[in-house]
Parts: C-alpha cells; structure tokens; sequence
C-alpha cells in the first residue's frame, strides 16, 4: 500500500497528465463526420508510432556486447518507422483526395 | 536560452502538434495539414530523441539506429504510395501492428533491466501483452481484410475459452511480477500467450466488422506506447499514446454508433451468431427477382431527369470507380442530375468509398451522406445499386429478427426504379438476405460491375 502512495506522489506529473490527455483525446475526435472516420484512423495510427522514441532509448541505453538486445532494438526501431513513416504517408494520400477544387 | 534547445522543450513541441494534428484531422478542410503538422512533430521528437541524448553510446550503436531508420522509411514510405486504394484498410491495420510489436519488443529487452521494481515491472509486462495482441490481432485483421482468411473461425465456446484465456494471462503476469522473478523464459512463455491471445481474439470476428477491431488495436497501441513513456517518464511518449487511446477508443465508439450496434456485439456477439439464418423471416422474401439487360438500362437512364448512384464495396473489388465517374460525366452532359448515395459503412471502412471516388475525381458536393440524400429517394428516377448490398437492405426498417435491424440504410426502396448490379444472388457480407432484390421495382443487373458499367457507357455513347 505504502508502495502505491509512494509511487502516487512520485509521479503525480506523469498522472496529471494522463487524466488531462483523456479528456483532451475524446474532445479532439467529437463530433467527426463519418466521412474522415478512416483518415483520422489512420492519422491516429501514425502518432502512436511514437512508440518509436522508446525503441531508439533502448538502443541508446544497450549494452554494447549485447547482441540479443541490440538486434531486438533494431527491429524494434525498423518496426517503429515502419509505423510511423507509413502511416503518416498513408494518411497524406487519403487526405490529397478530399482536397481536389474547393 | 539553454531550455530552448532541451529535449524536454522539443517533446513539448511536438506533444502539442499531436493534439493540433488530431484536432484538424476532424474537418475536411483542414485535415491534410493537421496530418503534416503531426508528422514534423515527430521528426522533432526522434531526431531529438537521438541527436540530445546525454551519454557516451559507442557511434556504430549510432549507425545501427540509422540504418534501421533508413530502412523502415525506404519501405514505409513505398508500400503506402504503391498501394491501391482498395487496399487502404488492411494497410493501416498492417503499420498498426508494427507499431504493436515494436512496443512488446522493448518490454522484452527491458525485463531484465528492472527486476525488483514492482511497479516497472508491470508496466513492462502491460507493453508486452497489449503490444503483442496488438501485433497478431492486426496480422488476423490484415489477413481478413485480404480475403485470406475469409470466414469467421470459431472454437466450440470460444467466447468462454478467451476469457479464460485472458484472466490466465493477467494472473501468469501477476504472479512474474509477485515472484521478482528475473526468468527469461517466463517473460518469453506470457509474450508468446500474448500473441496467441490476439489471435483468439479477433479469429471469430466477421470481416465486417474488422473497420472497428482495427480501430480498437488502434487504441491499444496507443496504450502499450504510453505504458513505455510511463517506464521511462518520457512525456511525449505518455502523451501521443494516452492520446491515441483515448481518441481511438472514442472512434471505435463513433463507429459502432454509426451500424447501430453495441461494441460487446462485435466483440463477443459473433455476427448472426443467433441462429438467424436469413430465411426466418415471415415477409415472404422469397420470391422472383426481375433480370434486366445493360441496354434497358442504358435506355432508362438515358430518359430519367434524377438518377442517384449506390456504390458498395464490390465497386471497389471490380476497381470499376473510373468507369462509373466517366458514366456519371456522360450523364450529367446529358442534363440529368447524378448522385452518389454514401452510406456512413460502405466499403470497409467508413468514409472508405469517399476516398475511393475523391481518387477518380469526383467532385466533393456529388458525393451526398446518407442524412441528406434519403429523402431525395422519393423524387428518383433510377437507383442504380452498384455491389452494395447490407446497406440498402429493407429488413433494416422492417425485420426485427434481422440482425442488423435497426442499421440506419439508405432508403433505395423509395426511387421508382431500382437498378441492382451484383455478380450473383450471393448475399452480402452480413450474411443475409435481402427482400430490396424481390421488390416490384427493382431489376437485377447481373455481371462484373466494371464490365457492366463500361457497356452501359458504349450503350448510351450509341444513343445519344
């Protein structure tokens, strides 16, 4: 139990921070026209490949002489980019098309 | 002056650009910019990320990061410009998945980094089992949305097995983080139930419903990544995962609204899982279906003032989406006013079919949502019904039994004549049948929408 408060106030920022993302990610998507549902998934999708930034921290942090951890960073990364290059240039084509005249 | 050019200052930058990015994302207008500025947000944040980091890392640790990032951008990049539009679904589940497996991967290498701290140790654990059902739930989905995997598969009681399956998950992780165990083998033996788990889990979905299974490991990776800002305290992964979670469950939400079902249907309901076999119904649905020939139709048309297009997923299968925009020209240089009826659903994903025609050019305001073109119906001449099939079905309105009484459709019945093209009688994906094919009005259209299509065109081309 002791754990739990510790960690509570240890991290309040971190919990802060949670709580006002939650409500700031529902009100963000509100009140979206179904049209741009497949878009905005998309375009979702490209942000958590944010997951990319932890990957890049554990090569950085790696020790040297460890070759399992550094080849699962690597895919980890490649896997990372994958995500992220491609889902935003997803997003970009499907979104080019609703920009034509007008 | 120094702050300016910390990393925490950059992750600020770029946690704001994906709250902007989100936010424009939501209109029409201003959604390509909204997807840019997500984007150089997180160019920011990983060139930060590597470029700002405070420690001596040996440089061919440098290089190995490079040369995944070159690669992972060489082929990303390729694969989301070669790729169909048809095929855009499967694509987005595809990167989601990778993005799963990258987070269970790190929580992998840093198992053995935290044995001890309880508290690390279950988020890491957390990374491992959402990123990993995140990873071969979208592998399923992928292959779903493929045709490779086409029919749901379901074990005896499946619904039973994987909750038990996912409490003994939680409790085998319970008990790693309980023991302080430091075994590498048990961390592998929950990685490896993850992964099998994910695949339990979306096996006995239909492919129908694959828009909203997507949309949810959406928001599950979004959590494993937040999960992996929380082990490191690194903010702008809490935030654009916390982000991601929280909108994309809100979007699976907005999705299953718009079918008119409840999530723990799709989830656990197993589509016209009731024993409902589509013939139950007392409206007498069977009955003879009135075949028409391409040239009455290309006559029909040629003489209607208002004809309004239904286009499903089977005009995107037959890539017949140029060919009805270039019978939508010929049309309307003929003086008659021609509509796309979009319903929220169509295609396999919503606003799917939009694109799809936005691809062809398509002008934006033909394109009219389901709320304000049904009650243009009733002033139709011809509804010409293009490998649509669950949306236009009338047992929505009338068949309680059905099971997707209660699906808002698009109110075809109401035009005076009604064109159906199908390949064959086969019902559409929900499984059903569908009484709109019976009705007096309509004419049934049989044939490869796009072969259909093309000699409707060379018909009305030899009319004029």
């Amino acid at each position: 139990m002791s754990e739990l408060i510790d960690f509570i106030s240890n991290n309040l920022e971190m919990i802060y921070i949670v709580i006002l993302m939650i409500f700031v990610g529902v009100e963000v998507i509100s009140h979206v026209p179904a049209v741009l549902h497949t878009p905005l998934m998309s375009g979702a999708n490209a942000i958590h490949g944010v997951v990319i930034i932890g990957a890049i921290l554990v090569m950085l942090n790696a020790d040297p002489n460890n070759i399992l951890a550094l080849s699962l960073g690597f895919v980890a990364v490649l896997l990372g980019t994958l995500n992220v290059v491609g889902g935003f240039v997803v997003t970009d084509r499907m979104l080019e098309m609703f920009k034509k005249k007008k | 002056m120094e702050y300016i050019f910390s990393l925490e200052f950059i992750y600020l930058i770029a946690s704001i650009t994906y709250i902007i990015g989100l936010k424009k994302l939501g209109h029409p207008e201003t959604a390509r910019s909204g997807n840019l500025i997500a984007a150089a947000g997180m160019t920011i944040a990983i060139l930060g990320t590597i470029f700002l980091y405070q420690g001596e890392v040996p440089t061919f640790i440098y290089t190995l990061i490079g040369v995944a990032i070159l690669i992972g951008t060489i082929i990303g990049w390729m694969v989301a410009k070669k790729v169909a539009m048809t095929k855009m679904p499967e694509l987005v589940s595809m990167f989601n998945g990778m993005g799963g497996a990258s987070a269970a991967l790190i929580g992998l290498i840093e198992f053995g980094h935290y044995t001890g701290n309880s508290l690390s140790i279950m988020t890491i654990l957390g990374g491992v089992i959402i990123g990993s059902v995140s990873f071969s739930g979208s592998m399923i989905a992928w292959a779903k949305l493929n045709g490779t995997l086409s029919k749901p598969l379901r074990l005896p009681k499946y619904n039973l097995l994987n909750n038990l399956f996912l409490l003994a998950l939680f409790a085998f992780s319970a008990y790693i983080v309980w023991s302080g165990s430091s075994s590498q083998l048990l961390l592998y033996v929950l990685f490896f139930g993850a992964l099998t788990y994910g695949i339990l889990f979306v096996l006995p979905i239909g492919g129908a419903d694959m828009p909203v299974v997507i949309s949810l490991l959406n928001s599950f990776t979004g959590l494993a990544a937040a999960l992996g800002g929380f082990l490191y305290g690194n903010m702008v992964m809490l935030t654009g995962g916390i982000l991601v979670g929280s909108a994309g469950t809100i979007l699976t939400f907005a999705m299953c609204h718009a079918m008119n079902r409840p999530l723990s249907n799709v989830i656990f309901g197993g589509f016209g899982d009731k024993g409902y076999d589509g013939s139950g119904s007392s409206s007498g649905i069977q009955g003879d279906i009135k075949k028409t020939t391409v040239s009455d139709v290309a006559i029909l048309m040629n003489y209607s003032q208002k004809v309004i297009i239904v286009p499903g997923y089977g005009l995107a299968v037959a890539q017949a989406q140029h060919a009805i925009h270039e019978l939508e020209q010929l049309l309307e240089k003929r003086g008659i006013d021609v509509k796309y009826a979009i319903h929220p659903v169509a295609g396999r994903m919503p606003g799917h079919m939009n694109v799809l025609l936005a691809e062809t050019n398509v002008e934006y305001d033909k394109l009219a949502e389901m709320e304000d073109v049904n009650p243009e119906f009733q002033n139709t001449d011809v509804v010409f019904v293009v490998g649509a099939n669950d949306v236009v079905n009338p047992a929505a309105h009338n068949d309680p039994k059905s099971p997707i009484y209660g699906m808002p459709i698009l109110d075809v019945e109401n035009a005076k004549q009604i064109i159906v093209n199908k390949r064959s009688m086969k019902p559409g994906y929900a499984g059903i049948e569908n009484e709109l094919f019976f009705n007096q009005k309509t004419s049934m259209l049989f044939g490869d929408a796009k072969g259909v299509i093309q000699s409707l065109i060379t018909e009305l081309k030899g009319m004029s």
